[in-house]
């Protein structure tokens, strides 16, 4: 590796030409079928379109960014290296011990600041409901991404299908309010019952499945409760999915404009606005977020926990060591799909209105990448993705067409960047301290 | 038995172009163990490209039917090819020795990319061809119900068996297909006799790639229509015939591609047309439940 680097140290300019030239010629090769060339729709037939300006501009730029990047990169690799030299290899694997020692107590700073910043956030922006709405997505996400790490990152099942629980939550709670009359606080608990059966539902017959064969099952199950939900339309509502779903109360205390029952504003003497919804329903997920952070962080900790991170790294040596695969993995399905289903129920409420449209696959893919980019199994790192996957699009609206674009881009840039995810996270969360060892 | 015999032709059909994607994601499986999720993406770019090399063709009033074929056969798979290689160089190679779902993820955003690359730059719209190959022969009638063998449908069968065999010639017969099973088996030993393991795994993407792109030809002569979500279901279903068959093994993925082809087109006919694609998933996990290695796949060895 460091000869590698030397020799890239001292390349010559017009080697960088011909290594830019290389790249340039590629993106030739790509832009000619779909930038130089298109086809357009004139009366009924299809005719070809050119453009050459726009095909030239993306080789230049393809050039000109090989150039910048190739000499960032090998500026950065020298300085590496030149920092390695000086650095006692002892010393250095001192420093990263010290580092992570450091790292802990400032990541949990961290977090108590999210916390601070998400608690107090409607205070600063009570009028402005764009910015309290936004974040209330980010924190579906937030609480949809740490029941996913439940099954992927903790215990290591990689599962595309999850947005599948998230469907069966939401429906649940659409058609026991609409068609039973059930409110929010009723339906929570039953939806969370429903989306684990389902959880169990799947987990059972993918025991024995793998890795990848376990991944395909998932997204085949997650198209399965799709294309039902889309074609059962006497249950479902079918494409047209479920509409005016009943919005959550406060303690039985509607938020709605002041009529016969006592409302929240009536009741606490408060001047009715719309926007105390938006802030209650942002206090209500914040609630529940948290209550999901707490109690995976303390399954983390108990045998259960332990058990999904060890099958994680090494499902034989647990069942070796008499731990029974089935109800560890079954579990975390299950639990992992009860939270789901949490979110679910949100969803319905705060939308008031459900469709199969927004239970598609790339939710799924979106709420794994959630937790895969955080850094598996680090429940900040999950948000901080979140943030990163929500207001990325969000930002980019000015450009509204080619964010879906930028945010594909993002996704394979930071994992390139960071295979290991925003905050990688592969330690356990207990470890075994010999007497007299300081910890 | 007329109906069954036409939906055992249509669904031949739609099974050999399941196949010729499948063995793209399983070649691509079987040498770095990844899903290569922007495969069923490299599909549709190449039909893309198809229709724009169709109507060029068309302006330049070539209009013989082989000809047309033939050199729109070689101009996407020549283009596709570069696709998928950049594909790989950039969004695969960086994160060889990563974790196994960091290249997921990057396949994953690949595949948003490339959807949204071609929907911005050929537009979100439906295309439409005119027919290139029009006609069929007859093949019986019985009450007043006639099995149809299209030209289209010949085609596609006759371009996949050949397909299939110069193919199971490169890999057991050729140098590259010993370089390629050897990285299959183990790729610190093949880099360490000798072996270029990067450019092998760049050749399997191209070669996988241009497996897709001749399904992305054959699919646009055989509907007309292309739009740029067509990449998703397909990717799909070719990914599960994969798993289907076996991963990692190429008559695994013709034989999963094939039945995923027929159970689809029985299935669209007698019982629900909704819902075919239940049934494919459920068959799927059926077959893994008692065969968790596909039909002809090796069971996997689990060692300590």
């Amino acid at each position: 590796m460091a000869t590698l680097v030397l020799a890239t140290h001292s390349i010559s300019p017009a080697a960088r030409f011909k290594d830019a030239a290389t790249v340039a010629f590629i993106a030739l090769l790509l832009g000619i079928p779909m930038i130089g060339l298109t086809t357009v729709d004139q009366g009924g037939a299809l005719r070809i379109a050119t453009r050459w300006p726009t095909l030239f501009a993306f080789v230049a730029a393809a050039f000109a960014g090989r150039l910048v990047l190739r000499y960032a990169i090998d500026q950065f690799k020298a300085r590496k290296l030149a920092h390695e030299r000086s650095a006692a290899a002892t010393a250095a694997a001192d420093a990263v011990a010290d580092s992570r020692r450091a790292g802990r107590p400032l990541l949990t700073w961290v977090g108590w600041a999210a916390l601070g910043v998400a608690l107090s956030l409607p205070v600063f922006f009570a009028d402005n409901r764009y910015v309290v709405d936004t974040a209330t997505t980010v924190l579906i996400y937030v609480m949809l991404g740490w029941g996913l790490n439940v099954v992927v990152g903790l215990a290591g099942l990689l599962d595309l299908g999850y947005v599948a629980f998230y469907a069966v939550g939401a429906y649940t709670y659409g058609i026991l309010g609409t068609q039973f009359g059930w409110g929010f606080w009723q339906a929570l608990p039953v939806a969370g019952a429903m989306a684990a059966t389902f959880g169990i539902i799947l987990g059972w017959p993918t025991l024995r499945l793998r890795g990848d064969y376990l991944a395909i099952v998932t997204l085949g199950f997650g198209e399965i409760i799709r294309v039902i939900l889309v074609n059962w339309t006497e249950l479902s509502g079918g494409p047209n999915g479920i509409a005016s779903i009943p919005r959550p109360s406060f303690f039985g205390l509607e938020l709605k404009p002041p009529g016969d029952d006592p409302t929240f504003a009536s009741f606490f003497g408060l001047e009715y606005s719309p926007s105390q919804r938006i802030i209650f329903l942002y206090y209500l997920i914040l609630a529940l977020a948290l209550i999901t952070n707490v109690f995976v962080s303390r399954m983390r900790k108990l045998p259960i926990g332990r058990a999904w991170e060890a099958m994680r790294e090494d499902e034989i040596a647990c069942k070796a060591m008499g731990i029974n695969a089935r109800n560890v993995k079954l579990s975390a399905f299950a639990i992992g799909a009860m939270l789901g289903g949490f979110a679910g129920v949100f969803f319905a409420a705060r939308m008031g209105f459900i469709s199969p449209e927004s239970f598609t696959f790339s939710e799924s893919a979106i709420i794994l990448a959630i937790v895969v980019l955080g850094g598996m199994g680090s429940q900040l790192g999950v948000v901080l993705a979140s943030l990163v996957l929500v207001l990325l699009p969000e930002l980019g609206r000015d450009f509204a067409e080619y964010r879906m674009l930028l945010f594909g881009a993002a996704m394979v840039l930071i994992m390139v960047w960071k295979p290991g995810g925003i905050l990688a996270h592969r330690e356990p969360t207990m470890r075994y301290v010999a007497d007299g060892e300081k910890r | 038995m007329a109906l069954a015999l036409q939906q055992l032709i249509n669904g031949l059909t739609l099974g050999a172009v399941y196949g010729l994607i499948a063995i793209g994601y399983t070649m691509v499986y079987g040498i770095i163990g990844m899903i290569n999720f922007a495969h069923g993406d490299i599909y549709m770019v190449s039909a893309f490209i198809a229709v724009t090399v169709f109507t060029l063709l068309a302006t330049f009033g070539i209009s013989s039917v082989p000809l047309a074929l033939l050199l729109v056969l070689i101009v996407a798979v020549l283009f596709t090819s570069v696709y998928g290689w950049t594909v790989e160089r950039l969004a695969y190679r960086p994160l060889r020795g990563a974790t196994r779902l960091a290249p997921l993820i990057s396949a994953i955003g690949m595949s948003i990319f490339l959807q949204n690359m071609v929907q911005l730059t050929q537009g979100a719209r439906v295309k439409p061809i005119p027919p290139v190959l029009v006609g069929g022969i007859d093949l019986l009638t019985v009450d007043g119900f006639t099995v149809r063998l299209a030209y289209t449908q010949i085609l596609i069968v006759i371009v996949t068996v050949a397909l299939m065999a110069g193919f199971t010639w490169l890999i057991t017969r050729t140098s590259f297909g010993r370089q390629q099973r050897s990285c299959e088996q183990d790729r610190t030993m093949t880099a360490l006799l000798g072996i270029n393991v990067d450019r092998t795994i760049s050749l399997t993407f191209m070669l996988g790639a241009a497996l897709a792109a001749v399904a992305g030809v054959m699919v646009t002569v055989y509907y007309g229509v292309v739009d740029f979500f067509i990449g998703f279901v397909a990717g799909i279903k070719a990914f599960t015939a994969a798993v289907l068959g076996g991963i990692g093994s190429l008559p695994g993925a013709m034989l999963g591609g094939l039945l995923i082809g027929l159970i689809e087109a029985f299935w669209a006919a007698y019982l629900s047309a909704e819902y075919k694609d239940v049934a494919t998933f459920s068959i799927l996990i059926l077959v893994l439940m008692f065969r968790p290695s596909g039909l002809l796949g090796r069971p996997e060895v689990e060692k300590v």
